[in-house]
């Protein structure tokens, strides 16, 4: 195993792991402000992949198309929270999974009845095609560091918003007593939405930054949602530094494990076997990971709320 | 008789009636269909155990639902490969006999329920439903990942295991055994839920700081509770495993534990019968919805959502009134 190949291997991890906190923020930020889990979040983010491949599709412009993709996602983010997500607020936690995961279905579904069942392909644009060197003799895909840079910007963005806007002020005070910011003028139910548009269109950027990576397809969003679960639970709920630590700690325990796990197992065993062993138990790590994590700090590495 | 109960006998009696019916008239895949219904909510009723007696919502439970159909599975192709499962320590080989495959899934899938009941009970409420269904996501890349048997594409089983005195493959049949099971599961369920432990799990569900200061620990109840729900879950996955005379990796799928859960709610939470409704419903939406349109999965949703938002309770709760009312 050489150096560079793990470096690499590093950057990839980074790469996935901030396109998952892109995904979890919001999700994260919806449960701390208003209580609520929300299944749902990965069709938003499969919405912003199948906007912006749409997009491409008739303007060409990759710009256009990852703009195209957070309006439709914030846009779907705010329907679905006037029309049903408001009325769960108040509802125990088995009826928001239920509703949300109907909203699932309708999404999904009504996706594959407007784009078909075939895969759409969304290109890189020119720009961003190709490796760039860097240090140390390293070719890395620009797009794939552009996405490094774009999920690190954002997370920045979040944590200024948060820490030093009057918007920030209120999602924290909203956070800790919804009751008292009510009382005290805010229009909470304005602010429900914002929040939850905002969340929605960092998932439609995470699904559309990503569909030029794989395939943008029916049923994509639904195991980004599954890892964004596994990120807010070692990174505690509603904390973004834990969002954010999170998604870097799954991210790259699971490209690092994929790669590291078969080959040392081959320094202990027959390399058929190896392999086998090796995959099997790296597509297990980062579940793993959050085992442990549970078992020493049930309430996440940031949490505070059990 | 309370309303409730009448309502019970007569799905107890219209899922026997229905596939004698079907016997009769000569429609074996309209057998197959109850078939599906009775395990289907064999599965609900187990999770049932967890989500409406303990109030624990668990969205893991395809884990449970894929153990039982690998442990058939596994067993199974052994038997028809004749290679034994491990030579050393000692021999095991595989099976075709229902009663063992029913009890080796039902031993697995307590012993994956004990685990992951252990390990996500320690939190609660919305960590809870994240967990189960993180841990459910697990096995699912598991047996994916997992080649030897069959991968992402899954292991058949050419011969429908035995059943002694039966012949299994006939469907009507094969539909008694499913029925048997699931009645004596729901009688199971019935004094479960009326017995000491029952009583204390559903207190702990109302109000768990009541539960500790009377000297009961909340924590082992509902791992308890898990532990039944997970394996009950785990048969039917067996059944269905053989029903299909197929398992693959998308038994373990979290659109599995959806599923479940909405046999669940469907029906009425915490209802005996809520599953039994809930899955006869799904199946016969599944089977009508699905012949108008490639996309029914949409009038799914729409109903689902309709139910939550408006008519709490389920099918029985709605015919029922709120005789049993549950939050």
């Amino acid at each position: 195993m050489s150096l560079i190949l793990l470096i690499e291997q590093i950057l990839n991890g980074l790469q996935f792991g901030v396109m998952l906190f892109l995904t979890a923020a919001g999700l994260t930020l919806v449960f701390g402000v208003m209580g609520l889990i929300n299944l749902a979040h990965g069709s938003l983010f499969m919405i912003g992949a199948f906007a912006a491949a749409a997009t491409a599709a008739a303007t060409g412009n990759f710009a256009l198309a990852l703009m195209a993709s957070m309006a439709a996602a914030a846009a779907a983010g705010a329907l679905i929270e006037v029309c049903v997500i408001r009325r769960l607020y108040d509802r125990d936690h088995l009826d928001q999974v239920l509703a949300t995961f109907a909203l699932i279905l309708i999404f999904s579904e009504g996706t594959r009845w407007m784009f078909g069942s075939f895969p759409l392909y969304l290109n890189i644009p020119e720009m961003l095609s190709g490796p760039i060197a860097l240090p140390g003799g390293i070719q890395y895909p620009l797009y794939r560091l552009t996405l490094i840079a774009i999920g690190l910007i954002i997370a920045l963005g979040l944590f200024l918003l948060i820490s030093r806007t009057r918007l920030g002020i209120q999602i924290r005070a909203g956070e800790s007593d919804r009751e008292m910011i009510a009382a005290l003028g805010v229009d909470i139910t304005r602010l429900y939405t914002i929040v939850f548009a905002l969340g929605a269109a960092l998932a439609g950027l995470a699904g559309a930054l990503i569909g030029a990576i794989q395939s943008v397809q029916v049923g994509m969003g639904e195991p980004v949602l599954i890892l964004a679960f596994v990120v807010i639970v070692i990174g505690g709920i509603g904390s973004i530094k834990g969002a954010l630590i999170g998604s870097l700690l799954v991210g790259v325990t699971n490209t690092l494990g994929a790669v590291l796990l078969p080959a040392t197992f081959k320094l202990i065993m027959e390399p058929a076997t190896a392999a086998t062993v090796g995959s099997s138990l790296a597509s297990m790590l980062i579940y793993i990971l959050m085992a442990i994590v549970l078992i020493v700090k049930p309430t996440g590495l940031f949490g505070v709320r059990v | 008789m309370r309303r409730e109960s009448l309502i019970n006998v007569l799905l107890a009696a219209g899922l026997l009636g229905f596939p004698l019916w079907a016997y009769v008239m000569n429609e074996p895949f309209l057998i197959t269909l109850s078939t599906r219904v009775a395990i289907l909510a064999l599965a609900g009723v187990g999770l049932n155990i967890a989500l409406g007696l303990g109030g624990l919502v668990s969205l893991g439970h395809a884990a449970f639902f894929g153990i039982g159909g690998y442990a058939m599975g596994i067993l199974a192709s052994h038997a028809q490969s004749y290679a034994p499962l491990m030579e050393s320590p000692f021999l095991i080989e595989g099976t075709k006999s229902m009663p063992i495959i029913w009890l080796v899934a039902i031993i697995a899938s307590g012993l994956a329920a004990l685990m992951i009941g252990g390990l996500s009970l320690r939190t609660s409420g919305v960590y809870f439903i994240m967990i189960t269904l993180a841990f459910g996501q697990m096995f699912f890349y598991f047996s994916i990942s997992w080649p030897a048997y069959g991968g992402e594409d899954g292991l058949s089983i050419y011969v429908r295991n035995g059943f002694p005195g039966l012949n299994t493959l006939d469907p009507i049949q094969f539909f008694l055994i499913c029925y048997v099971l699931l009645v004596a599961v729901l009688f199971f369920a019935n004094r479960l839920a009326q017995s000491p432990f029952g009583l204390a799990l559903n207190a702990a569900r109302q109000n768990a700081m009541r539960v500790e200061t009377v000297g009961i620990t909340p924590y082992q109840l509902r791992l308890t509770g898990f532990v039944i729900s997970g394996m009950i879950t785990g048969l039917a996955g067996a059944l269905f495993a053989d029903l299909n005379r197929f398992v693959s990796p998308s038994m373990f799928s979290w659109q599995t534990s959806g599923e479940i859960m909405i046999f669940v709610i469907l029906g009425g939470t915490a209802r005996l019968f809520g599953p039994v409704a809930g899955a006869a419903v799904f199946i016969a939406l599944e089977h009508i919805l699905g012949g108008l349109s490639e996309f029914w999965h949409i009038y799914l949703g729409v109903l689902l959502l309709g139910i939550v938002l408006f008519a709490r309770g389920g099918i029985i709760g709605t015919l029922a009134g709120h005789e049993v009312r549950h939050d």
